[in-house]
């Protein structure tokens, strides 16, 4: 399907186009962190109007920064969101929070519990994807926390099987997803970072996005992220996936596991890691453009997006920055090198229809 | 038949001991607990020490844990705090959303005591002490070897085990937890080595040994040759799985005493008493329960998972069935 035109730039020079975008999360200013202590500080004279303010400024930051950076489709950076469970979990009925959990050492999260059916409440992310969209003539993408992570990283009280919640926030996603289409979304990432821990469940993340992609228009981009984990376990088979492109981390292990991706052929479209999320470094134009040759072992260049491995929030905002302006000079040259016929690569057909 | 309450161990810590050791220690790999800390740490895990013993003293448990506070690194920590291993990358702790740093044997296994003296110090405060260790096959599946040969990597860690209960305060029981014997099952030949080093670890102490096991249920083979084993009980996960372990218990028998692990240790949750009870009957009936000398009840697997208040409300669970087992004796 080739619903990624949409996402050309009208002064995008290059014949060849290689997408680009981030995976989601950026590093928040380092101002909204105290803001938040105040706003999260009961004694403090500072309430959610305040806080909205606040987070609407940020969001303004970092969507121009994104856009400075070349970026063709941006993101807000989850300014608004703490973390990727807790945010949804707060918005869906059904949801109790105890208290942190450990993750290791002494890094914990608010695991939450799912005490009763979940339902659709409040909207999570309309508002949000809707300031984005009025700040920029870019197209903004919403990443979207999956049904199965929604259910895999909190605790189930209230279902017979895991499975049968995976369901039911599936639908919720899609509910989700409906409103976003109708307030004008086109590009949706649905992250899925617990698929990697267990890869056994494919099927079971596979029937929760039937369920997500149903009556979605197919002029809807639909994104699918996962990272950290072992491809083989999962690949071939999510690319029966009802998704447009998969986003893959790939450059943290040094492309190690790209034999999985060409030993059986890449039939979606690849979104495909090209910097490290966990190195403080810069890398190179250069050091990106052979990373983003790695990614036209697999598809050819007009089904290849090219982003950080994963969300960026970790780094220093500098180093963040640094990364996504190489990553899109280093785009926009392997495109006039492919229109130039200084690289030589494979199209993709033109489709019979 | 008697009754015992107890559990594996590794509690969350308060969240007080959350914030206060997240700044003394920081939130990176090298933060985390070594073979070193400074007075002002020793004292916060002092103070979690005798929390998680009056939790346990308040809800009526009959056998008390120490409740490993400083297990940064979960069933690794011996290892990890060993002068002769490395820390290194942070790794997956089998199929959870919890990590630990990988433990790398690059010289001798000396004995270092670590384990011995919190239980030295939580000694002081019961008198119905339950040592806590990995197994042998776990703690050896968890850690990575540079030093010795890869063959006899089993038995060093057994002997190192061996080695730390030697050094104990007197205590009721071990717990020595082996999922690993669940999660990355022995092959043919392994398994019998693996029962093996458990008799190693199991000679090495007075009290009764209970091997305990979760995730699901063991292979036949390796249940059959964890029974050779000189120990008092197996532990079984029956919020996990119900039909495996009850075939695999009448099918090979068990030892004379058994755990049940009935209580789910990695959800919010909590069993009502009448539920519990409900389930220790269940299972009687299909096992030969009045030939047990002692039916342990106990939750699946380690408690650390749970939110403060969520792990304190199944501990209460544990206690209502011991009391409710004190009137009905």
């Amino acid at each position: 399907m080739n619903n990624r035109e949409q996402f050309r730039r009208p002064d995008h020079d290059n014949e060849t186009f290689i997408l680009t975008t981030v995976v989601g999360s950026y590093p928040k200013p380092k101002w909204l962190h105290r803001v938040r202590d105040l706003w999260e500080d009961e004694e403090a004279n500072f309430d959610d109007e305040n806080w909205a303010e606040a987070t609407d400024d940020a969001a303004r930051v970092i969507t121009d920064e994104h856009e400075r950076a070349g970026l063709d489709v941006l993101v807000d950076g989850e300014v608004r969101r703490n973390e990727m469970v807790e945010f949804f979990a707060h918005r869906i009925e059904g949801y109790e929070f105890n208290g942190p959990v450990k993750v290791w050492g002494h890094n914990y999260f608010d695991k939450p519990s799912v005490t009763r059916e979940v339902a659709y409440d409040e909207s999570w992310l309309v508002e949000e994807y809707e300031f984005a969209a009025d700040l920029t003539d870019r197209p903004v993408k919403v990443p979207i926390t999956g049904p199965y992570t929604l259910a895999n990283w909190s605790f189930n009280e209230a279902y017979e099987t895991e499975e049968e919640l995976v369901y039911d926030l599936a639908d919720l996603v899609n509910e989700e997803i409906e409103k976003l289409v109708e307030a004008g979304a086109r590009y949706i990432q649905i992250d899925e970072p617990a698929l990697a821990t267990t890869p056994d469940d494919h099927a079971i993340v596979g029937k929760a996005l039937e369920r997500i992609a149903e009556d979605i228009h197919e002029d809807v981009y639909l994104g699918l992220h996962v990272c950290y984990g072992d491809y083989s376990r999962i690949y071939p088979e999510i690319l029966d996936y009802p998704v447009d492109e998969y986003d893959l981390e790939l450059a943290n292990g040094d492309y190690e596991q790209l034999d999985v991706f060409t030993d059986h052929e890449f039939t979606g479209n690849l979104a495909l890691g090209v910097t490290d999320v966990h190195v403080a470094e810069v890398e190179s134009v250069a050091e990106i453009k052979e990373n983003i040759l790695k990614g036209l072992e697999v598809v050819p260049a007009d089904r290849l997006t090219i982003s950080p491995d994963c969300g960026l929030k970790l780094l220093p905002r500098d180093i963040a920055y640094g990364k996504m302006a190489n990553m899109v000079q280093a785009a926009r040259e392997v495109e006039a090198e492919i229109d130039n016929g200084e690289i030589e690569v494979a199209r993709t057909p033109a489709s019979a229809d | 038949m008697t009754v015992v309450t107890t559990t594996p161990g590794l509690y969350p810590l308060p969240d007080w001991a959350k914030d206060s050791l997240s700044s003394l220690k920081g939130h990176q790999k090298g933060d985390l607990i070594g073979d070193d800390e400074d007075e002002e740490i020793t004292a916060v895990y002092d103070e979690v020490r005798e929390e998680f013993l009056a939790d346990q003293r308040e809800a009526g448990l009959d056998l008390v844990t120490e409740g490993q506070a400083r297990w940064d690194d979960m069933l690794a920590h011996p290892l990890a705090v060993h002068e002769n291993v490395e820390t290194r990358g942070i790794v997956r702790y089998y199929d959870n959303n919890n990590f630990y740093r990988d433990p790398v044997v690059t010289g001798e296994l000396t004995e270092s005591g670590d384990v011995a003296r919190e239980l030295e110090t939580a000694s002081e405060y019961t008198d119905s002490l339950q040592a806590v260790l990995p197994g042998p096959y776990s703690l050896a599946d968890l850690a990575s070897n540079e030093h010795y040969r890869e063959n006899e990597f089993l038995d060093v860690i057994a002997e190192f085990l061996a080695g730390e209960i030697g050094a104990f305060p007197d205590h009721e029981t071990l717990f020595l937890l082996e999922p690993s014997l669940v999660e990355n099952s022995p092959e043919d030949g392994e398994d019998e080595r693996a029962s093996e080093a458990i008799d190693r670890v199991a000679a090495a102490t007075d009290a009764d040994v209970i091997v305990h096991t979760y995730w699901g249920a063991l292979e036949e083979k390796v249940h059959a040759h964890l029974l050779d084993a000189d120990i008092d009980a197996v532990g079984y996960d029956f919020v996990s799985d119900v039909e495996d372990n009850l075939y695999n218990i009448q099918e090979y028998g068990t030892k004379d005493s058994i755990v049940l692990g009935l209580l789910d240790g990695q959800n919010t949750l909590v069993e009502s008493p009448e539920t519990i009870a409900e389930r220790i009957d269940w299972i009687g009936e299909r096992l030969p329960a009045e030939e047990f000398d002692t039916t342990y009840v106990s939750t699946n697997t380690e408690l650390f998972y749970l939110p403060e208040n969520k792990y304190k409300e199944k501990l209460a669970a544990l206690g209502e069935v011991a009391a409710r087992e004190e009137v009905t004796a």
